[in-house]
């Protein structure tokens, strides 16, 4: 599953710290779900849709998006 | 960048810790007592138990650290990291057992297994971080 992660923290200026402090969770998980070697649970995942204000799909997208 | 402690994982240390000083104390009492002392009887079998259970405090530390970690990625690394303990444990118990059955090695006590599942946990780690700094890894900016 490919996601929006990186350009989101980007626009916020947050860094991967920042966001694992947010979400509660370490800055290796961040970066395993950032860098797309690990999925998200559905709970989590709507916990990163809510750090972000932004609709689940909006952040995580198929692999197939865009084919 | 050095990665902070979950509360969980600070637990786990802290009953890690206490397990292992629970097993030299009591290894030490039943070495004493047992191999040269002339204890018998009930007290005998629970001093001869006493070692054994403190190492098992060591995978009950494990289980709880699982149960206990918020953190699900970490949490799925750690089940990785025990399954491959696992699967190295029980492919050498497997291999030995044969090797042993037609005389080709020498018998060795139960007790070792403990020690190749905690060295398959190193070899876990390795595979975890091995994977971690694979290819697809991508530092934040």
């Amino acid at each position: 599953m490919n996601n929006r992660l990186k350009a989101l923290r980007a626009e916020r200026g947050w860094s991967q710290s920042d966001l694992a402090e947010r979400l509660g969770i370490s800055r290796q998980s961040v970066n395993a779900i950032e860098t797309g070697r690990y999925d998200p649970s559905l709970p989590l995942a709507f916990r990163i849709a809510d750090v972000f204000g932004q609709p689940i799909e909006m952040i995580f997208l198929r692999e197939d998006a865009g084919k | 960048m050095a990665t902070r402690m979950s509360p969980a994982r600070r637990r786990y240390t802290l009953r890690l810790a206490a397990g292992m000083t629970a097993y030299l104390i009591t290894l030490f009492l039943a070495v004493t007592f047992l191999r040269h002392g002339n204890l018998t009887g009930p007290l005998a079998w629970l001093l001869a138990l006493l070692p054994g259970l403190s190492v098992a405090s060591v995978f009950w530390a494990f289980g709880r650290l699982l149960v206990e970690e918020d953190d699900e990625y970490q949490r799925m690394l750690l089940v990785r990291q025990s399954l491959i303990a696992t699967g190295f444990t029980l492919t050498i118990a497997t291999l030995w057992g044969f090797l042993e059955m037609f005389g080709l090695v020498p018998r060795v006590e139960v007790f070792y297994l403990v020690l190749l599942w905690f060295f398959g946990l190193g070899i876990g780690s390795c595979f975890n971080g091995g994977v971690g700094r694979c290819g697809r890894e991508r530092e934040e900016a």
